[in-house]
């Protein structure tokens, strides 16, 4: 569904992504691991469109998308959340979401109804709310939100989308258990109907969800497998797992 | 979830992306504003109704840089040049004897919006000091260009033969008639601007302003929105120039001047950067203070600085922030 070609991105003499090929396959949810620095955002800024790749080619359902703009990307299907959470901090929750389901529904090129009488998309924004477990808090400034439900937000923006494949990068980062928990029961959910390409440093979600993994190193895809595959894997595990593999294959 | 969608809305619309004309507020201010000219006539004073039309159209320039500073969070120092060529183009055709107000405001109209649209179009590429230097640059471009072209004028400007014509029985060469048709045209492109802020296209624009790469992210395309954002308040500026040279009889580069551009910033952090009236009350303290104060001293501009600095300093968010914390207490 969404793969890359000898993919390259150089910054000055900085290697990023050193052709990298990867293939995502419809329906799966495939990981993406590596140690820090190994180029799992820059890969990710790549394939949203944030950024251009130096050579190589990234196609989407077949067509290549390597040139198309982040935005025209999003409306193929293929949507991003972030790292370090990009909210609209000074709105409320409703109006991230209800901003995210008017991309996703017709043009916003209307100059005089008024956008609160369109019931239908508040109600859409506020049902992605209560999927990702912020429906308590619809009319809340997202700035005074904790950093768990913040992190929910930036996947509900995603979700909010409808996205045919969905790229998280890191989706979990800083949230507590209980919340990263029920966030891998969401995405679990999500299985089937929505591809996904994860980066994820906790192991233990990426053991739970993901059908492939492949592993990043200094910008280059060192193996592509299941999870025992991986785990087995010696190079993999030379570079990175080292003994945390071991203690999760125990 | 027993609570309706329209009703979870309507909870919400006090937010930021939220700006309603507040019937309350507005028609107590329109009444005012249309009894005014009978009122400075039982006064004997008619001079005023000069001044008021002259606040209007200044209201209406400020409030299209609002549109795209306050709202979307494009800080333009070039915005003269819009409100410039529009005065332009209501002088120029005059000189070749149009005087139809049915062809040379819309002419203005379409002069604001093209040159905003070029110049939008290329600053746009560019951020924050950039972008606002960028617009300096071309608005004074601009201004050189006019200087120079002695066809149109040049460094003396071009005075008008009459005021526009508008027919219908209309004669705009009465100080009130004419106060009367700015308050039309400055009243229904607030409206406008007050629509266009609160239907689609002015949450994606609010949505730019609180985080561009969001909205990308979203699958907005932000530049296409930033730019007719820029083109609609060029168009709208261009507009108010039109209006302003009627007012005078007069056009001359210095509408075009950076210190025009400034003046139009000044109005807007006085009154409000993003408060929908902003740009009204901005124009009403300017203009105010430049009145009165002239007539004392010829250093008025040290006391609209004291006045600027006060604003900034005791509400940082202009008179309108002020006003709003106290509706609040």
């Amino acid at each position: 569904m969404l793969g890359t070609d000898r993919l390259v991105k150089r910054f000055g003499g900085l290697m990023a992504t050193d052709h990298a090929s990867l293939s995502v396959r419809t329906g799966e949810i495939h990981a993406l691991i590596g140690p820090n620095g190994a180029g799992k955002t820059t890969l990710i800024h790549q394939l949203s469109g944030a950024l251009r790749p130096t050579s190589g080619i990234i196609r989407f359902d077949g067509r290549d998308i390597t040139a198309t703009p982040m935005h025209a990307r999003v409306h193929l299907g293929l949507v991003r959340s972030y790292q370090v959470t990009c909210v609209y901090r000074r709105l409320s929750v409703l109006d991230n979401l209800a901003l995210a389901a008017q991309s996703r529904d017709g043009s916003s090129l209307r100059f005089w109804r008024a956008a609160r009488r369109e019931g239908a998309r508040y109600e859409a924004a506020a049902e992605v709310a209560e999927r990702v477990g912020l429906g308590a808090r619809l009319h809340q400034v997202v700035g005074a939100l904790s950093h768990g439900e913040q992190r929910q937000l930036e996947v509900g923006l995603a979700l909010a989308l409808q996205p045919r494949l969905l790229l998280l990068d890191e989706p979990m980062a800083g949230m507590g258990p209980e919340e990263s928990d029920r966030l891998v029961e969401l995405l679990r959910g999500l299985r089937g109907s929505v591809t996904m390409l994860l980066v994820e440093h906790d192991m233990d979600a990426v053991f739970r969800l993901a059908d492939r993994i492949s592993t990043l190193v200094f910008g280059r895809i060192i193996a592509t497998g299941t999870a025992d595959e991986i785990r087995a894997n010696p190079e993999v595990r030379r570079a990175y797992l080292g003994d945390e593999a071991e203690a999760a294959a125990a | 979830m027993a609570e309706t969608a329209g009703g979870r809305a309507a909870r919400a619309a006090c937010g930021l992306l939220d700006h309603p004309v507040r019937i309350r507020i507005a028609l107590p201010l329109l009444i005012v504003l249309v009894a005014l000219p009978l009122v400075a006539q039982i006064l004997g004073a008619d001079y005023y109704t000069g001044v008021v039309s002259r606040i209007l159209i200044f209201a209406l320039a400020a409030s299209s840089l609002n549109l795209i500073v306050g709202f979307g969070g494009m800080v333009s120092f070039g915005h003269a040049a819009f409100f410039g060529v529009g005065a332009y183009a209501v002088g120029i055709l005059m000189q070749y004897g149009v005087t139809s107000a049915w062809i040379s405001w819309p002419a203005a109209i379409v002069a604001g919006a093209a040159f905003a649209l070029v110049i939008g179009a290329i600053s746009l590429r560019t951020r924050g000091v950039y972008f606002i230097m960028i617009t300096l640059a071309f608005a004074q471009m601009v201004f050189y260009l006019m200087v120079s072209l002695k066809a149109w004028g040049g460094e003396d400007g071009i005075t008008l033969a009459s005021r526009s014509r508008v027919g219908l029985g209309v004669d705009l060469a009465s100080d009130t008639q004419f106060y009367y048709a700015v308050l039309l045209v400055s009243a229904l492109a607030f409206i406008v601007m007050a629509r266009l802020l609160n239907a689609r296209f002015g949450h994606v624009l609010q949505a730019i302003h609180e985080n561009e790469t969001r909205t990308a992210a979203l699958g907005f395309p932000v530049y296409r929105y930033k730019l007719i954002g820029f083109t609609i308040a060029g168009a709208v500026a261009g507009l108010a120039g039109a209006l302003l040279a009627n007012q005078t009889s007069f056009v001359s580069p210095a509408l075009l001047d950076w210190q025009q551009s400034g003046i139009f910033l000044i109005m807007i952090i006085l009154g409000g950067v993003g408060h929908l009236y902003g740009g009204l009350i901005g124009a009403v303290v300017f203009l105010l203070i430049q009145e009165i104060a002239s007539s004392y001293t010829i250093y008025w501009q040290f006391i609209l600085g004291a006045v600027l600095l006060a604003v900034v300093l005791f509400a940082p968010n202009g008179v309108m922030s002020m006003l709003q914390r106290r509706a609040r207490a």
